[in-house]
C-alpha cells in the first residue's frame, strides 16, 4: 500500500480528503445546529444543474457548480426567511430541478459525454493540482469567516430571535451559512459525490456533537474524525478496489454504528 | 414620567385582532404581572414593545422613543428555554450572547463582557455552572441563565414570557423571589399563568384578552390573596371585571 503514495493522484487524493473533511466538519457542524440538513441535500443536487452547465458551456466544473450552488442557497435562504412554512415544497422542487436540468444539458453536450456516476458518487482519484488549490482556498476562506465572526454565528445558531433582538443581522449571517454551505457541498462532491455528500455532513458531526461543549470544539472534532473516515475509507478502497466515495461513507457509519452502541453500554 | 407608555395599541394577524385599543403605563420599579388566556394577546403585546413586530395602529414608547431605539435597555427572557438542549454551548457563553456588543474586539470576546456575563450569573446564583453544557442543566437552572443573559447588557427594564411554565413549585417560588431581589433597581414585566404566584410579588396586575383590564392591588387585597389557603382565579377575575 505504502507505493500507492509515490503516485501523484493518490497524493492529490490524500490532499483532497483532508481538506475536505476539515472543511465539512466545520460546516457539516453549523448545517447541523441550525438543522438545515434538507436545505443542504436540496443544495447538493441543485448543484447537479451547475455541472451540466459547465460541461455544455465548457466552463471548469467547480466554477460552474460553486456559481449555481450559490444561487441555490440564495433562493433557498430568501425561502426560508419569508416562506418558512412552505420550504420543504420549494426545496424538493428545487432538488429535482436542478438533476433534470443538470441530466439534459450533459446530454445536450456534444463529442464525448461525461461520466454521470463520477459526480453521483465521486471521484477523488480524479482530483488536480488546480482543484486543491480551490479546496484549500475555500477552507481558508470558512476559517477566516468563522474566527472572525464566532459570536455572531453561535447566537444567530443558537437562538436567532435573541440574536436578532441584540442587533445581530439574522437574515445576513442565516444566509452566509447556506452559501458557504454551498461552496463546501461543491467542493464535498468531488471527494464522496453528491448523493453521499450528505451523510459526511453529518455523521462525523453528529459523533463529535455528542462529545462537545462547544461549538467550536463540536467544528474541530467533527473535522478530526471526517479525516480519519476519508483516510480510512480510501486505504479501504484502494486494498479492495472498490468505489471511495462509498466506502468512506460506510466506513463513517460503521464508526458511528459503533460509537452509539459504545455509549449506550457506558450509561447501562 | 412612564418608562414604557401604550396608546390605543390596536394589532392583528391578518384579519383577526389580537389586540383592541390597549392604554398602559408602565413606571419605573413595577413589577407588572400581564394574565389572560392562551391566544389572548399577551405575548403579542410584548413582541410589539420588544419591537420584534410592527405597531399597526395606535403607538409604543419605551423612554420616550420608538421600540427599536431602546432595546438595549431591556432584557428579555423568552418562554420556551427548554428548546435546542442538544447544541454544544456553555452556560457562559449563553450569557455572553446578552451583550451588544459596542466594545468587541476583533475576535472573541472582550475581558470586561466576561466578567460581566460571571457577574451576571453569580447575580442569579448560577456562578458554579458557568463551564456546564447547557443541555446538562434542569428547567429552572436554564431559565436562571436565561435571565443572567438578559441582566449581562445591565436593562433597565426585564421583560420575561412564562418564566416558570416548565419550572417545579420550589423552582418558580425561586424565580420569583430573584425577580423580587432585582425589582429594587429594575423595572419587572412578567407575562405568567401563575396567577398565584404572581399577585404575591407583583404591584401591578394587567388581564389581557383582546381587551385590557387594569388593576391596581390594594394592600388589604393582597394580604386577603396571601391568607387564602386555596387561591380562586373564578373569584379574581370577576372582581377585575366589577
Amino acid at each position: 500500500m505504502l507505493e500507492a503514495l509515490s503516485y501523484e493522484f493518490v497524493q492529490n487524493a490524500l490532499i483532497a480528503g483532508l481538506l475536505v473533511s476539515l472543511a465539512s466538519g466545520i460546516i457539516g457542524s453549523l448545517i447541523v445546529v441550525n438543522r438545515m440538513v434538507f436545505l443542504a441535500g436540496g443544495i447538493a443536487h441543485t448543484a447537479y444543474g451547475g455541472i451540466g452547465m459547465a460541461v455544455y458551456f465548457g466552463l471548469p466544473i467547480f466554477l460552474g457548480a460553486s456559481l449555481f450552488a450559490v444561487m441555490a442557497s440564495l433562493i433557498i435562504a430568501f425561502i426560508t426567511l419569508t416562506h418558512r412554512n412552505r420550504m420543504d415544497t420549494f426545496i424538493g422542487l428545487m432538488w429535482a430541478v436542478g438533476m433534470a436540468l443538470g441530466v439534459i444539458l450533459i446530454d445536450l453536450t456534444p463529442g464525448y459525454n461525461v461520466d454521470l456516476m463520477s459526480y453521483l458518487f465521486g471521484s477523488i482519484l480524479a482530483v488536480s493540482r488546480e482543484d486543491l488549490y480551490y479546496m484549500g482556498g475555500l477552507l481558508g476562506v470558512i476559517i477566516f469567516i468563522i474566527t472572525f465572526w464566532y459570536r455572531d454565528i453561535l447566537a444567530v445558531s443558537y437562538d436567532s430571535e435573541y440574536a436578532t433582538l441584540r442587533g445581530i443581522n439574522v437574515k445576513f449571517f442565516y444566509t452566509l451559512i447556506l452559501m458557504l454551505s454551498a461552496l463546501t457541498v461543491v467542493v464535498a462532491i468531488k471527494v464522496v459525490g453528491l448523493i453521499l455528500v450528505i451523510a459526511l455532513l453529518t455523521i462525523p458531526v453528529y459523533i463529535a456533537e455528542k462529545l462537545s461543549n462547544t461549538l467550536y470544539m463540536m467544528m474541530i472534532l467533527s473535522g478530526i474524525f471526517s479525516s480519519i473516515f476519508t483516510l480510512c475509507g480510501l486505504g479501504f478502497s484502494y486494498t479492495f478496489d472498490i468505489a471511495s466515495g462509498a466506502s468512506i461513507i460506510l466506513i463513517s457509519a460503521l464508526s458511528l454504528f459503533i460509537f452509539l452502541l459504545f455509549s449506550r453500554l457506558r450509561t447501562l | 414620567m412612564s418608562i414604557i407608555q401604550i396608546k390605543n395599541l390596536s394589532f392583528a394577524y391578518e384579519k383577526q385582532k389580537i389586540l383592541d385599543n390597549i392604554n398602559l403605563d408602565i413606571e419605573e420599579r413595577d413589577f407588572l404581572a400581564i394574565i389572560g388566556p392562551n391566544g389572548g394577546g399577551k405575548s403579542t403585546l410584548l413582541k410589539l414593545i420588544l419591537g420584534m413586530n410592527s405597531i399597526q395602529k395606535g403607538s409604543i414608547t419605551t423612554f420616550g422613543e420608538k421600540p427599536k431605539k431602546n432595546l438595549s435597555k431591556i432584557g428579555y427572557v423568552p418562554q420556551n428555554t427548554n428548546v435546542n438542549t442538544d447544541f454544544p454551548i456553555k452556560v457562559i457563553e449563553v450569557v455572553l450572547m446578552g451583550h451588544i456588543g459596542t466594545k468587541r474586539p476583533l475576535f472573541g470576546y472582550a475581558k470586561e463582557e466576561t466578567m460581566c456575563a460571571m457577574g451576571a450569573l453569580t447575580q442569579v446564583g448560577m456562578k458554579e455552572f458557568a463551564q456546564k453544557k447547557i443541555g446538562e442543566l434542569s428547567g429552572g437552572q436554564r431559565q436562571r441563565v436565561m435571565i443572567a443573559r438578559a441582566l449581562c447588557a445591565h436593562p433597565q427594564i426585564l421583560i420575561l414570557d412564562e418564566p416558570t411554565s416548565s419550572i417545579d413549585v420550589d423552582g418558580q417560588k425561586q424565580i420569583y423571589q430573584l425577580l423580587q431581589l432585582l425589582n429594587k433597581t429594575i423595572t419587572i414585566i412578567v407575562v405568567s399563568h401563575d396567577i398565584s404566584v404572581v399577585l404575591e410579588f407583583a404591584n401591578k396586575v394587567v388581564h389581557i384578552n383582546k381587551r385590557l383590564i387594569y388593576h391596581h392591588l390594594t394592600q388589604e387585597e393582597k394580604a386577603e390573596l396571601n391568607q387564602a389557603d386555596h387561591f380562586c382565579e373564578v373569584n379574581f377575575f370577576n372582581r377585575l371585571k366589577g
